[in-house]
């Protein structure tokens, strides 16, 4: 045979694998890590589900950044609490990537290179109390919805990972929304920090959920995949219809002067989004950018010698047994 | 016992956790993997909440409309009766462990005192308490072990806190006037009496991670009269920052 053939052969038998797979997919099966799967798949799939990992990680370093500083014990301890589910959400997103046959190093290494992005949202400062109770409320709320739909992502692992990553996040979120009930109800001053974290999170939350469907790359392909349910403009008008009552319900005003009830389509008009805003935090010139991933590469640095140590230990340990043993 | 004597009796051994929580509370997010992140909040975690436990009880003895926030944010430094050892910054990972292994070896063998009391809430706490810290204990005991019996360059760290963590441990042995009343009435434990124990486990673990206890004579008290070391302001300037800056809200 010769090697065109042999090409050809290879061509026609990854063709009818993939339309196995496409077929597998169309009736709802889930793909498991031994499963064949379509470079391409796998590819956009560790990108996807690290992008997320890193984002829960990331995540941690501004409401951490409020613990040791939280108003009151309750708070205090729920804040850690949280922050340590963010933490919890990153180990099982981590793993779930690393049946996809890419190691955990290997994906921290592109996070701290650069190479693969986080969630803009995270570098935002937090500058007041209130932007913990905006960050639970908008914030989760918005990464909910985004995420929801991902429990019946095509991808096993990924699919089951959402599913428990899901009911903390929602928890999260009320939580946020009880922080941010609990200032606007309060003196006239927390009131005013309430405010101020609602004008300053409202846009950057509506940016989370992705550039408009006319900009967006990825949407077509995902959707087959079911990554994606709902196209990011429809993500973000329920998000946007599901959060101004919530606004309305506490006395916060909504920082949009172009907001309206829409009798006709039974959804809110809002105003023009800042996308060059977006797209600066995207590139990285936001305002914490350097900050946050300077946090985590000296983290990892500053951890070296620990996990060498760690390693090192558990050889001599192993290297024992094996003597006793022998 | 009176009761205010009573009070000081818990806050020495409340602060403690309250103030160890803290520190450990300020690395959340910056573990040297994350699992080791995720155990280390757990244990601030235990911390935090054994001492809303005290001064919730604190608060109650109290009598008039004082609350466990009070009690943590409001007081002035010299009225925290914590050691030094639990002030001390995370300079280090082997910092962070070698305090968190000295102080839970003492906790241990304190609450395990501490649930013959004959105050029923104090007992309650002690009882929940135990299966807590021996998980601290065994959890920093594991990494004294791997980071001494680890790499050169781990052993020379960890030793080095060591060297300098050691001069703190004394003051934890140490009793104060309300300690004194607590024990005679049944209430508090002997700490002086747990002293020996103590090394033995400390030098046990250490044998075990090939690191050695300095052959210091000098050791640094003051804590548990509120007389504190430079650190303790600034981590009581974060601690009480929202209710210095806004007293008197609800949070």
């Amino acid at each position: 045979m010769s090697e065109k053939e042999v090409k050809n052969i290879g061509a026609e038998q990854s063709r009818s694998l993939e339309e196995i797979f496409d077929q597998r997919i169309a009736r709802d099966e889930k793909i498991e890590p031994r499963d064949w799967m379509p470079e391409k798949y796998r590819k956009t799939h560790i990108r996807q589900i690290s992008q997320h990992a890193h984002s829960e990680i990331v995540g941690m370093l501004p409401e951490g950044n409020w613990i040791s500083r939280a108003p009151s014990m309750r708070r205090k301890v729920a804040l850690l609490a949280k922050v340590q589910d963010e933490a919890g959400h990153g180990l099982y997103l981590y793993s779930a990537c690393e049946t996809l046959g890419i190691s955990r190093d290997e994906l921290y290494e592109q996070l701290h290179t650069g190479k693969a992005k986080y969630s803009s949202i995270f570098n935002y400062p937090t500058i007041t109390w209130a932007d913990i109770g905006a960050i639970g409320w908008l914030v989760d709320g918005a990464a909910i919805i985004n995420q929801v739909p991902l429990c019946s992502t095509s991808y096993g692992p990924y699919a089951r990972a959402m599913v428990r990553v899901c009911k903390e996040e929602s928890f999260h979120q009320r939580q946020g929304y009880e922080i941010m009930m609990t200032l606007a109800k309060g003196t006239p001053e927390q009131k005013e920090l309430a405010q101020d974290a609602l004008n300053r999170w409202w846009w950057p939350s509506l940016m989370m959920l992705g550039p408009t469907d006319a900009e967006s790359v990825h949407t077509e392909q995902s959707m087959k995949w079911k990554l994606k349910r709902k196209t990011n403009d429809e993500l973000r008008q329920q998000f946007i219809d599901q959060t101004v009552p919530q606004a309305d319900l506490i006395g916060l005003a909504i920082p949009d002067p172009e907001l309206k009830w829409n009798e006709e389509t039974g959804h809110y008009d809002f105003g023009e989004i800042d996308w060059d805003e977006f797209w600066q935090v995207v590139k990285g010139h936001g305002p914490c950018n350097k900050e946050r991933l300077s946090a985590r590469v000296n983290a990892w640095e500053e951890g070296e010698w620990v996990r060498d140590a760690a390693m090192a230990y558990a050889e001599k340990q192993d290297t024992k047994k094996l003597k006793k043993v022998i | 016992m009176k009761n205010e004597n009573k009070i000081q009796y818990i806050y020495g051994i409340a602060d403690n956790a309250l103030i160890l929580g803290q520190r450990l509370s300020e690395l959340c997010g910056h573990g040297p993997n994350l699992e080791t992140d995720i155990a280390m909040t757990n244990m601030a975690l235990d911390l935090l909440g054994q001492t809303r436990s005290y001064y919730q009880y604190v608060a109650q003895l109290s009598g008039d409309d004082k609350t466990e926030d009070d009690i943590a944010f409001l007081r002035s430094e010299r009225q925290y009766k914590n050691v030094l050892l639990v002030e001390q910054p995370n300079r280090h990972f082997g910092y962070v462990i070698t305090r968190q292994f000295f102080y839970d070896v003492f906790h241990l063998l304190l609450l395990q005192e501490l649930q013959n009391s004959s105050d029923e809430t104090l007992s309650a706490i002690a009882k929940k308490g135990i299966k807590e810290v021996s998980y601290h204990q065994r959890f920093s005991s594991d990494w004294i072990k791997r980071l001494g019996d680890g790499t050169e360059e781990s052993h020379q760290k960890v030793q080095e806190a060591i060297d300098d963590l050691w001069r703190f441990t004394d003051e934890l042995f140490h009793m104060t006037d309300d300690d004194d009343m607590a024990l005679q009435d049944n209430i508090g434990v002997n700490t002086i009496a747990l002293k020996e124990r103590y090394v033995q486990m400390v030098k046990e673990v250490f044998d075990e991670a090939t690191l050695t206890i300095p052959e210091t004579k000098w050791f640094q008290k003051g804590g548990k009269q509120g007389v504190h070391s430079e650190h303790m302001g600034y981590l009581l300037s974060d601690l009480q920052y929202m209710q210095r800056a806004y007293p008197n809200m609800k949070w």
